[in-house]
């Protein structure tokens, strides 16, 4: 924990970096067996294409103004309604980037439009700007608890510049959590 | 830093952090596992399995042109190869060894062992030759070592399907699939074989009740409407009334029922060989036996009539019957859990181990998952999140003083001990991987994702 507590100290310019998880299997350079054991220490990321937060920062500092436009600002709004604010690319994908960040999206079936876990609200105003869901994420989508008109599945949103402040909010999908005494369908 | 973390805690023998033991190494048990492992740093837990491989229905239930949904097998991989985890497959719990000595051994036990009974339709000729749960023939087509010999016979045109759910759904369209679409999956190569030379070529696919009540949902729905050289064959009078209904539907079963609509209208190719259609308002009363007396030759059902509104539409008779000629009968109707132990409370009725929230009735420190505490309903996100709900309430339990932490448990030393005693063959999970390796080897010789290996003694023998 000690090595946490000076991290956060040295790291002012992501206040919610004490929210990245200690839990290796959310991590995809764990998954992926890349990880060197660097990445908490030295916060550096051994592959460059699997960016943290605070390579896309350390990037930041000698990058020309063009990379600076291609930040994307996104919230994540955790089961509790924590807000996450973290700091993504052009060309991120919402889950992945969730998994980097430690929010507690599964992703059961990685990416394949297999299954439902990893459903989130979007923003009204950035879901418009989404691109329509194709079939087999709406018949997905059918399967989620409280679905809701800005439902979409987030390993199918790919991030753009007009979705800076897209705010994402994980639905409240345990019994431990439903304050109407909803029970989510069986299939 | 994470190097130097895993040396401290390797030393779990003298460890005095919480040991957990789960029972079934199914998605519910792995699931709950990882959340345990992730909420408490100082937790062990240990996975107890009654076969040598690990993943249940991901590996049993779950189709075989369904690869994707398989992919959770590498979160579970994930899981058990966690330094603080780890499971003990070929281990028979309420055989080798008792829930009580289990609970000896940890602080928790949570049972995740699902259900591997079947709802019998209750009509005389359900015993016929011919008649197969769909439990059974799932567990056929995907190597379930207790199914191998079920050898159904395949040589009949018409098969009907009882029930309307996904199962159902995964039966008739294995039936009915080009052997191309299956060649390459995980299929076993006797299925692959013995469907390649199947002369079925029409499938029922039989309910209770109405189209607004079927419980399956709209991929699977999807994939046999697309399905290649199949036609639907609906019955129009089943849908009346339904197009005026769509307007006040909640989304998913909107557009479920606006699917099977289509399907009424368009039907599909004439000229495909193949034909399936769903058939509404029926219930089986009895099979019925061929001349010679000796297998199933057909099926009576008795058509009812909806009373009711909403979520609680029922059936009820009209006193109306009507047979139909098939040679393979398929009961789709549910899943069943047994009682693993005489000291774990079970309610007969539902088929579940009684609990609040997950926690066993009037049994401190037992805790259910999965199917077994809910019934056999919903698909594997489903059964995530009910076993967070049941890690939470477990953490939660061990938060608020619920579990003696204090006292010292020797958890899998005692056990492995135990069982060793007792003759048991543990399957650690790198003994797994190597059983996995073979079934993969064979595969790629095959053409296909792997070749499993359909007999206990063989992965024991593999698994050395």
């Amino acid at each position: 924990m000690a090595a946490f507590t000076a991290v956060r100290a040295a790291v002012s310019f992501t206040q919610r970096f004490v929210r990245v998880s200690r839990d290796c299997s959310v991590c995809p350079l764990y998954r992926l067996n890349v990880c060197t054991g660097a990445a908490v220490d030295g916060f550096s990321a051994p592959n460059r294409r699997l960016r943290t937060s605070i390579g896309v920062c350390q990037s930041a500092d000698s990058s020309s103004p063009e990379e600076d436009q291609r930040v994307v600002n996104v919230v994540f709004i955790d089961r509790s309604g924590q807000r996450i604010p973290v700091k993504a690319r052009v060309g991120d994908n919402a889950l992945h980037l969730a998994h980097k960040h430690g929010i507690e999206l599964e992703g059961a079936c990685e990416a394949s439009l297999a299954c439902s876990t990893c459903h989130v609200y979007v923003s009204s105003e950035h879901y418009e700007k989404l691109p329509e869901p194709e079939e087999r994420e709406d018949d997905m989508l059918d399967m989620a608890p409280m679905l809701q008109e800005n439902s979409r599945l987030s390993c199918q949103i790919i991030l753009t510049p007009e979705l800076d402040g897209m705010e994402l909010t994980l639905p409240k999908v345990t019994r431990n959590f439903y304050v109407d005494g909803h029970v989510p369908k069986p299939h | 830093i994470w190097g130097s973390h895993i040396c401290r805690v390797r030393g779990l023998s003298s460890s005095s952090g919480p040991r957990v033991c789960i029972v079934g190494g199914g998605p519910a048990g792995f699931y709950t596992a990882q959340q345990l492992l992730k909420a408490r740093q100082d937790a062990a837990v240990d996975i107890y399995e009654r076969l040598p491989v690990p993943f249940g229905l991901v590996r049993f239930g779950v189709a075989p042109d369904h690869p994707e949904v398989k992919n959770v097998i590498n979160t579970f991989t994930q899981t058990a190869q966690h330094e603080r985890c780890s499971f003990h497959g070929n281990v028979n719990v309420g055989k080798d060894v008792t829930i009580d000595e289990l609970r000896q051994a940890y602080h928790a036990v949570v049972l995740s062992y699902g259900a591997e009974g079947n709802r019998s339709m209750g009509i005389p000729g359900e015993d016929l030759p011919g008649v197969f749960s769909a439990k059974d023939f799932v567990g056929w087509y995907n190597g379930l070592p207790s199914n191998k010999e079920l050898h159904p016979d395949l040589s009949f045109e018409t098969a009907v399907i009882l029930g309307q759910g996904n199962v159902a759904l995964d039966v008739a369209r294995i039936l009915l699939a080009p052997v191309e679409m299956l060649k390459e999956t995980d299929i076993t190569q006797n299925a692959l074989e013995a469907l390649a030379g199947s002369k079925v070529r029409r499938v029922l696919i039989v309910g209770r009740r109405g189209p607004l009540q079927i419980a399956c949902t709209i991929k699977e729905l999807r994939e046999m409407v697309n399905l290649p050289n199949t036609r639907a064959d609906m019955l129009p009078a089943d849908f009346e009334g339904i197009a005026e209904a769509l307007k006040d539907l909640p989304r998913p079963r909107k557009r479920l029922t606006e699917l099977m609509m289509k399907a009424v209208k368009e039907g599909g190719d004439d000229k495909a060989e193949k034909c399936w259609g769903l058939r509404f308002f029926r219930s089986p009363v009895e099979v019925l036996a061929g001349a010679d007396e000796k297998r199933a030759a057909g099926i009576r059902l008795a058509l009812n009539k909806l009373e009711g509104s909403g979520e609680s539409v029922r059936a009820e008779v009209t006193g109306q019957l009507e047979d139909v000629d098939c040679g393979l009968i398929i009961s789709s109707i549910g899943y069943k859990s047994i009682p693993i132990d005489p000291a774990v409370p079970f309610d007969p009725r539902r088929a579940i181990v009684p609990n609040e929230m997950g926690r066993v009735q009037d049994t401190a420190g037992l805790y259910c998952s999965g199917w077994v505490k809910r019934g056999p309903t919903g698909v594997i996100a489903t059964t995530m999140n009910d076993s967070f709900d049941t890690a939470r309430v477990l953490i939660q339990d061990m938060e608020a003083g619920k579990l003696d932490l204090s006292v010292n448990k020797p958890g899998a030393q005692a056990i492995t001990a135990l069982l060793q005693t007792r003759g048991v063959r543990m399957v650690l999970f790198s003994q797994w991987e190597k059983i996995n390796a073979e079934e993969e080897k064979r595969g790629k010789s095959l053409g296909k994702a792997r070749e499993k290996l359909l007999d206990v003694d063989e992965m024991l023998c593999r698994a050395k």
